[in-house]
Formats: structure tokens, sequence, C-alpha cells
């Protein structure tokens, strides 16, 4: 049972997470700074920039599911608990083999979670999270292919053997312990039952459910973002157009209030090269667009945003919409996301914006100020604060 | 009798045919029968396993010993290599032995009064204490960082904020946990009880109407 809940589940978290490695168009300049990564740096598509939700969702899945799935994986490992003190360790070279894979299984499975979850929290114990929970989770899916490749029978066969609306019937007092399996789990003299089958279901389901229902509100607007109770990034910042969440301040990034000020100007790099203050952007045409911020921690949030379109911008410095990409760079100091680039598709995105203001008012120094990058569907982490520089330059094919 | 027999000899054969297919087919998952050759059988008997399984791992052991080649080449294999094996271990040998210690210390109770009587039958309690008490400890297992502000500094440099509001949510979290189980003991006990009660109330014979 929870071995099939972890098949779904961990499958999807993998697609999701190899989505999000797709997001950050790994094959662009600067966007990827995995170290070595060699064929597994592998880039198949442009991430696209429509629809607007799908990197809110799609990060939304693995993060928060990945939670969910925490006691559903602690429920597994306990349940298979005996096999640890198996002796002798193996009975032929193919067990032996097998129970490496094994390690690389149970390793790789809690070394991505306890990654992923100290991360959301930016508990940086380890000084290595990017590369460390990419190259961890290709160790896992290999060991986790071949397990479910060699168990899906034996899992098959064990749903089988007992007929799951029965068990939701049979409460402690009829509930027997299991017949003595191929697999050597069940115990040999087993105790009284404490607790029936549907009892640890219902445990472990329940344990998924509170975790789930204290955090899914970072991911969410309006009231029920309150309900992210248990949540890193489900914080009230106040009433004000500029009061939702932040996860790099100014402060942190050493962008000061005179790096903002009156001598800011945006330089544009292309064929042509030019400077424009913040009143010259805000006398082109303005657009604005409902976008959610979405970020690779798992926390979403939609709000309004007006700026100047990337496209007018690329024309102003004598590139084309459609075929040329843009390095954008920020005021920040020090960190590996004060650049990006953005593809040759997000430039050409009508909903793509250099944006002033969000919610009808400026942005604040938080948010950016003077103007940030809004992309639609981008990682959160590619909409660029604080930007100083737009160069723009033909992509490569 | 003739035990030599032509027949009789090819009815032995048949069977020892038989049981060496039936052993085959026991000991190595009976797909051996429709794979060629007598080296995958060779294969077979000291491997232990069908030839597919030794190629399915060494497939997996490819991919997993380029990933782990990209960790060395990366610079990071010996902070990886701590995190992954301890990660492989912390579960079995850590938070199981505490969490096994923990449900038999409390089920012995060796703090317990004693009880009332015989007559005094308690209901099952032990789950009413695992529950509240599992998923409030697996609250703090996933959110310890923010629980007890292990992350302080990179958050406020993050967020803005401070991490000092999770520490009294947990505690709340938990208060509500453990009074709902309360809460549902009691009531199971209450209903126990009237259950207990209940048909001999019913079936008590109405006391004569004195005039």
């Amino acid at each position: 049972m929870f071995g099939a809940v972890l098949l779904i589940g961990l499958t999807l978290i993998a697609i999701t997470g190899l989505l999000s490695y797709a997001a950050y168009d790994p094959r662009l300049a600067g966007n990827d700074l995995t170290p070595e990564k060699g064929v597994l740096g592998f880039y198949l598509f442009d991430w696209p920039t429509h629809p607007v939700w799908l990197y809110r969702l799609s990060q939304a899945v693995h993060v928060i599911l990945g939670v969910t799935l925490v006691p559903v994986l602690l429920a597994k490992l306990w349940s298979v608990i005996p096999k640890l003190f198996d002796w002798p360790p193996a009975r032929s070279p193919a067990q032996a083999l097998e129970r490496m894979s094994l390690l690389l299984l149970v390793g790789g499975a809690v070394f991505e979670f306890v990654t992923g979850i100290l991360n959301i929290q930016l508990f940086y114990v380890f000084p290595f999270f990017y590369p460390a929970h990419l190259y961890g989770a290709w160790i896992f899916l290999a060991a986790f292919v071949v397990h479910v490749a060699f168990k899906l029978p034996r899992m098959v066969s064990a749903l089988r053997s007992r007929s799951f609306r029965r068990e939701l019937r049979t409460g402690l007092g009829d509930t027997r312990p299991e017949p003595p399996d191929p697999d050597g789990l069940v115990a040999v003299c087993p105790g009284e039952p404490t607790v029936s089958r549907r009892g640890l279901l219902g445990f472990v389901g329940g344990a998924s459910l509170t975790l789930f229902g204290l955090s899914v509100g970072q991911t969410m607007d309006g009231p029920l973002r309150r309900t992210a109770l248990l949540a890193p990034h489900g914080r009230e910042y106040g009433p004000g157009p500029n009061d939702f969440q932040v996860n790099k301040t100014a402060a942190a990034k050493g962008i000061t209030a005179r790096d903002a000020g009156p001598g800011w100007a945006l330089e544009l790099v292309g064929l042509r090269r030019m400077r424009l203050s913040r009143p010259d952007l805000l006398a082109m045409p303005l657009y604005t667009y409902d976008l959610p911020i979405a970020c690779v921690e798992g926390w979403s949030t939609r709000q309004r945003w007006t700026g100047v379109r990337l496209a007018d911008l690329a024309r102003l410095a004598g590139a084309t919409p459609g075929i040329d990409e843009v390095f954008v760079e920020s005021l920040e100091r020090g960190g590996v996301f004060g650049h990006v680039t953005l593809s040759a598709r997000q430039v050409a995105d009508r909903a793509s914006l250099l944006a002033l203001r969000v919610n009808g008012a400026d942005l604040s120094l938080d948010h950016g100020f003077p103007a940030r990058i809004m992309v639609p569907n981008a990682p959160g982490v590619h909409n660029t604060k604080w930007v100083t520089r737009l160069s723009f330059r033909p992509a490569r094919p | 009798m003739n035990a030599r027999s032509p027949s009789r000899i090819r009815a032995v054969r048949r069977r020892i045919a038989t049981t060496v297919r039936r052993w085959i087919a026991a000991h190595h998952g009976g797909d051996l029968r429709r794979l060629p050759g007598a080296v995958c059988r060779r294969i077979a008997a000291h491997y232990g396993a069908d030839p597919l399984h030794l190629l399915a791992l060494l497939a997996c052991f490819a991919l997993a010993g380029y990933a782990a080649s990209r960790v060395v080449a990366a610079g990071i294999w010996v902070g990886f290599a701590v995190w992954f094996i301890g990660s492989a271990i912390v579960h079995d040998l850590v938070l199981y032995p505490l969490y096994a210690l923990a449900d038999v210390a409390v089920q012995r109770r060796p703090w317990a009064r004693r009880r009332p009587g015989p007559h005094v039958r308690w209901r099952p309690w032990i789950n009413y204490l695992r529950v509240p008490a599992g998923l409030s400890g697996l609250l703090l297992l996933v959110w310890f960082p923010l629980i007890l502000r292990q992350s302080e500094e990179t958050y406020r440099k993050a967020v803005g904020l401070d991490t000092s509001p999770y520490l009294g949510r947990w505690l709340l979290v938990t208060g509500v946990l453990f009074a709902g189980s309360a809460l549902a003991y009691a009531l199971r006990l209450r209903s126990a009880a009237s259950a207990r009660r209940g048909p001999r109330l019913r079936h008590r014979p109405e006391r004569p109407r004195r005039e």
C-alpha cells in the first residue's frame, strides 16, 4: 500500500523535479551553474511562457507533495526494517547486488527528502544544494526504477491478497497477524496487535494530511494562505500593495536606497546602447498583467504587475523579439542569481515585462525597485530584481 | 514385472525432467525456460537469479556510478557521501530505535499508579497517545529548522521576517492534537460506558405504579 503510494508520488516528484531543471533553461549562458554536470545536464526544450501557472503548479507539486509523502516514506521504511537485520546478509551474488541497490534506494530517497526539506527552510547546513539534489536524484532514480521493476509483481500480489474494503471494515478486535511471506518480512512471533491495518493507514494518511494542510497554503492566494502555519513562505506582511512574500531582501544583497535612487538608469545593450531613467521607462507604453511568482522552494503568489514590455525594450536596443535573447544583470552584490539569460521566446512574450509597479503602487525596494523582470511561467529567481543592464544578443540555434 | 521396459524408463526420465524444470522454475522465477542456451542457465545457477536481474542492476549501477562521478568531479564528494550514507541509516539506526523505545517505555508505564482494581477496565488508550505524539513529532522532524530557529540568519536575510512565530504555531498544533485526542478518548469511554449500561436500562421491567 505504502509502496503503491510512493510509486505514484515519487514518480510525480521526479517528473516535476526534472521539469524544474528544464524551467531554468539550463542551456542558456549562466543559468545552470551545476559544476561538471556532463550528460546529466541535458537540455530538452525551451521552457514555455504559457500556461502562466505551469511552473507554479509543477513546483507546488514537487515541494508540497514531497512534504506530504514524508510519513509514507517513514512508514515504508518502518515496514521493511526487518530486512536490515537479515542474516546472512546475502545468500547469492544476486541478493548481494540487489541489497547494494537498496542502499542507493534508501540513501537516495532520504537524502533527497532531507536536502529538499532543509533547503526550503533556508537551513543551509550543506553548501552544495543544487548539484547534490540533482546528482542525488539521479542516483535515487537509477535504484528506484530497478526496484520497481523487481518488486512490482510482489506489490500487485500483496495488494490483491486483501480486499481494501474489507480491511477498512476490520477493527482491532478482528485484526490477525500477516501469514508468513516469501520475503521474510512478517514477524515470526508477533505480539498482540495494538492497531488495526485501517488504523495504521489512517495514522499515516492523517499525518500526510496534517503536513499537507499546514503547508499547502503557501502556494495559494487569498484567505487560504493563512492556513500555512508550518510552511516557510506563507507569511503575512500586511495589507499594502507590496505586502506579499519576499525571498531575497534588498539588505541581504547590499542594495541601498541610493543605488535605487534618482541616479539609477537602465542600460540597454544591443545594436544600440542607451540609458533609460525610471521616468523615461514610465513614459513608454505600459502594460498590466496578473502573473504569479513561483519559487523553486514551492511557494507562489499572483500579483498585478505593470511595466514596459521586454519586446519594446529589445526593439529600442535594435534587437528583434523572437530572435534575440537577453542577458539580465542586477545591482545585487554576491550570490549566483544576480544575472540570468532569458530565451528569445521569453523576450518575445507579450506578458514579459520590466515591471515598475505592482498592484497599482511603485515596487518596494524589497520587491526590486526601481525595476524588475516579470516573465510568465518563469521560475521566481529568474524574475531578476534591481535590474541595471539588459544585453540583447542573438540566441544560439 | 519388468522394471527395465522402455516405457518405464521413459516415464522415469519424464519425471526427472519435470522435477528439474520445477526446481528451476521455483528458484529462478520460471523465466529460464524461455531463455536460450546453457550459458544463461550457468549464469543463473552461479548468480542466483535471472540474467535480466543482473542486467537491470548493472544498468542501475552504471547510471548511479556516472552520477557519483559527477559528484566527485564537482568536488563535493566528501560532504555528499557523508550525507548520503547518513541518510541511508538515519531512519533505521536513529529514528526507529527512538520511536520504538518511546513506544515500549510508554506502554510499560513504569511511573503509572497502580490500577484502581480488577473491576476497572481501561479502554485501549495507547493509540490516543501515539497519534498526537507521532503527528507532533513528525511536524517537529520536518520543520525543526523553523521551529527551533536554526536558520534564523539566512531566513531573515531572505524573507525579511524572523522565524519566531513557528515555535508557538507548533505548540498550538500540538496542543490541539492532544486535546482532540483526549476528547476522542473521553467520548469513546462514554459511549463504551453507555453501551454497557444501555441494554440493562432498556430491559429493566417497569416499576408497578402505586395508586
